[in-house]
């Protein structure tokens, strides 16, 4: 009898073309994502060999980093980036790439258009120059970032050479309360184990908690799989994954569709497996997360304190937060609640999807944004701008004084001319607070879709619980 | 002959955990399309002010940092964006190795293709180095791939891990995208058996 495996082993073992050791396993790739900015030193390293790309049938390509968020009539200003969107644009016609480019009624954020369109599907392999990738490990596939020379090499050969990650299970079991989401568990599970806390592992998210999430909200948790130093996280699929994918543009139909399913129940973890390592969370005893410090590690509840440097042992430990203290400008001791906020930034691959905006606008609804503030609502795809115009969600926030704009990563990297100024406070639904992250000198509190919007009527860091 | 023979350099120290690549390469300098250029971006927001002018108290900004070829830096170097411009801009500056205590997963490859070497130290011999560099500026370290290891100012070496077929590509000047074209055919096989899951090229 085999041993038992786990999800990653079996979809591990499917894609192994060859095992040379010393050398890591080939490992094939059943889906790259591909976007402007990792890709371009790619695509110029193929022509200086004479290679072409070895299967443009599983590749696609968005423009979605160095992507204006204003509207798609007018030109890119920025020179560079114009250049960079251009040139995504030439590679992909040049090399046979369906490329999803700025004017597409497809193009978004990489990871939010590959599950709408039903190209992420479970026991898949997918890949892409971007560390966020990790969001497609919620339809249990094992999906995960790469640098650009692998980018290359996968565009060459649809393979890569991978070593095996380490197990670690992470159960949260429970049911949440009111006003704590999806974003709240994975900013809890960081806060717990460290920005580096998985570094050589995979997260497989298990328990009652993450059963009952959402396909949105699994990808919320998955997407910050990287925050913790996993390179992937992933959820074993079930109904609610089969659900989400049946009937997408490019799922399986028919026959297929039912074969497909009958081979996807077969992925989930054997029993008896022992991990590697293993953590587990009661999710019905969280609260609203938000981060204070300078990596998504560096979080707390809504209600509570910023920590003191003083009460840190370690030397570097201590030095690291007192920076982050200082770049943060705040006191050790003080509560975060009430905080002033200049930016409130709801988007990003994080939390930029139709359910992230629906919860934003159930907050926001008959009521104002603070004067002075500036909110951004930047959906994740133009479908989803579509589908959030055609249910009034875009009138719900144009009504309450917020920016309604067009889809990209936008503040969550401000490459686009989206940013903070040096100084501004964002209460943000993205996925990393590092310094300058969304501009240079700004400071980013990381939280989940309900208290950046309760952030926004407010002006300042806010408990949504207290507005629901 | 090894194509990546073993050198000594004194150290510049960083010492900070958690030293993201949004600090190494800022992401308003990736819109670029190309590899150069980036070591005059390296760490630029901790190395330059409002108006472009160099920090004096940032350490690559002071004379001891010229001519170093090696980075002392806090646990978790390189956590966050998977962006390559990291390596990139580590490398164009001059350095050929990072010690820490410990490196992001894809920081770690990203910098083996590119001939920078992670240095994993034991976390003694990581505070040890800190001592000396703080003590002696000019305290020299010795980094040896092929015998995997790191020869401390005093003299004493420590082992390192390196990855076996890294290490191999590093001393034999190996081009992975070459090793893996010559895969062409398992990789073929493979194909025949089990055709993409997906058609891109079908919406």
């Amino acid at each position: 009898m085999q041993p038992p495996r786990t999800i990653v082993e079996k979809i591990w073992d499917a894609h192994a073309v060859a095992d040379d050791a010393p050398a890591p396993t080939l490992l094939y790739v059943d889906l790259h994502l591909v976007h402007e900015v990792t890709s371009p030193q790619a695509f110029a390293g193929l022509r200086a060999r004479g290679l072409r790309v070895r299967r443009p049938d599983l590749t696609i390509a968005t423009t979605d980093h160095s992507t204006p968020t204003t509207p798609r009539s007018l030109p890119i200003l920025d020179p560079v980036a114009a250049t960079q969107v251009e040139q995504l644009e030439a590679n992909c016609r040049e090399f046979g790439i369906p490329c999803y480019g700025f004017q597409s009624d497809r193009q978004g954020i990489v990871h939010v258009i590959g599950p709408e369109q039903g190209l992420t599907l479970p026991g898949m392999t997918v890949v892409c120059g971007d560390s966020h990738t990790s969001t497609h490990g919620a339809f249990g596939a094992l999906a995960f970032g790469i640098g650009t020379s692998q980018v290359e090499h996968v565009l060459a050969t649809q393979c890569l050479l991978q070593r095996k990650s380490k197990a670690f299970e992470v159960r949260v079991d429970g049911q949440l309360r009111p006003g704590v989401s999806a974003k709240d568990i994975i900013l809890a599970i960081i806060a717990r184990i460290g920005i580096g806390g998985g570094t050589g592992c995979v997260f497989e998210y298990a328990g009652s908690a993450i059963r009952a999430l959402s396909m949105e909200e699994r990808m919320t948790v998955c997407n910050m799989s990287i925050e913790g130093g996993a390179r992937a996280g992933l959820i074993a699929p079930d109904d609610t994954t089969y659900q989400y994918l049946c009937g997408r543009p490019f799922a399986p139909r028919g026959a297929d569709w039912d074969a497909a399913v009958e081979r996807w129940s077969r992925l989930p973890t054997d029993d008896g497996m022992v991990y590697d390592r293993r953590m587990t969370l009661d999710a019905s005893e969280l609260e609203p997360m938000i981060t204070f410090g300078n990596n998504p590690g560096m979080g707390i509840p809504v209600t509570g304190t910023v920590p003191d440097p003083a009460q840190v042992a370690d030397a570097l430990e201590r030095e690291t937060l007192a920076k982050a203290l200082r770049y943060m400008d705040l006191e050790p001791g003080k509560p975060l609640l009430g905080h002033p906020v200049n930016v409130v930034f709801i988007g990003s691959c994080t939390n930029s999807r139709i359910s992230d905006l629906r919860s934003a606008a159930r907050v926001l609804q008959g009521r104002r944004v603070s004067p002075d503030l500036r909110v951004l609502v930047v959906p994740g795809s133009q479908q989803i701008k579509r589908q959030a115009e055609a249910e009034g969600l875009d009138r719900i926030f144009k009504d309450a004084g917020a920016d309604w704009r067009e889809a990209g990563c936008s503040m969550c990297i401000a490459m686009n001319g989206d940013q903070l100024a040096p100084g501004e406070y964002s209460v943000s639904t993205s996925n990393r607070n590092f310094e300058g992250r969304q501009g240079k000198g700004g400071r980013t509190f990381l939280a989940s879709p309900l208290t950046a919007a309760a952030s926004a009527i407010t002006g300042v860091v806010t408990d949504v619980r207290s507005l629901l | 002959m090894s194509r990546f023979p073993a050198f000594e350099s004194r150290l510049v120290p960083l010492a900070i955990d958690n030293i993201d690549t949004d600090q190494i390469i800022p992401a308003r300098f990736l819109k670029t399309i190309s590899k150069t250029g980036l070591g005059d971006q390296l760490f630029y927001d901790w190395r330059y002010d409002a108006a472009g002018n160099p920090k004096p108290e940032f350490i690559l900004n002071q004379p001891r940092a010229r001519g170093v070829q090696v980075l002392l830096a806090g646990d978790n170097f390189g956590c966050g964006s998977s962006r390559e411009h990291a390596p990139w801009a580590l490398v164009e500056y001059g350095f050929r190795a990072v010690i820490s205590t410990s490196f992001a997963d894809i920081f770690t490859q990203n910098a083996l293709k590119n001939s920078l070497v992670p240095v994993v130290a034991p976390p003694e011999a990581h505070a040890a180095l800190l001592e000396a560099v703080t003590r002696d500026e000019t305290a020299t370290v010795r980094i040896d791939v092929a015998r995997q290891t790191l020869t401390m100012p005093d003299g004493a070496a420590v082992g390192f891990p390196i990855d076996t077929f890294a290490r191999h590509c590093l001393l034999e000047g190996v081009d992975e995208l070459g090793y893996i074209l010559q895969h062409a055919e398992a990789i073929a096989a493979y194909e025949g058996r089990r055709p993409g899951p997906v058609n891109t090229l079908g919406g």
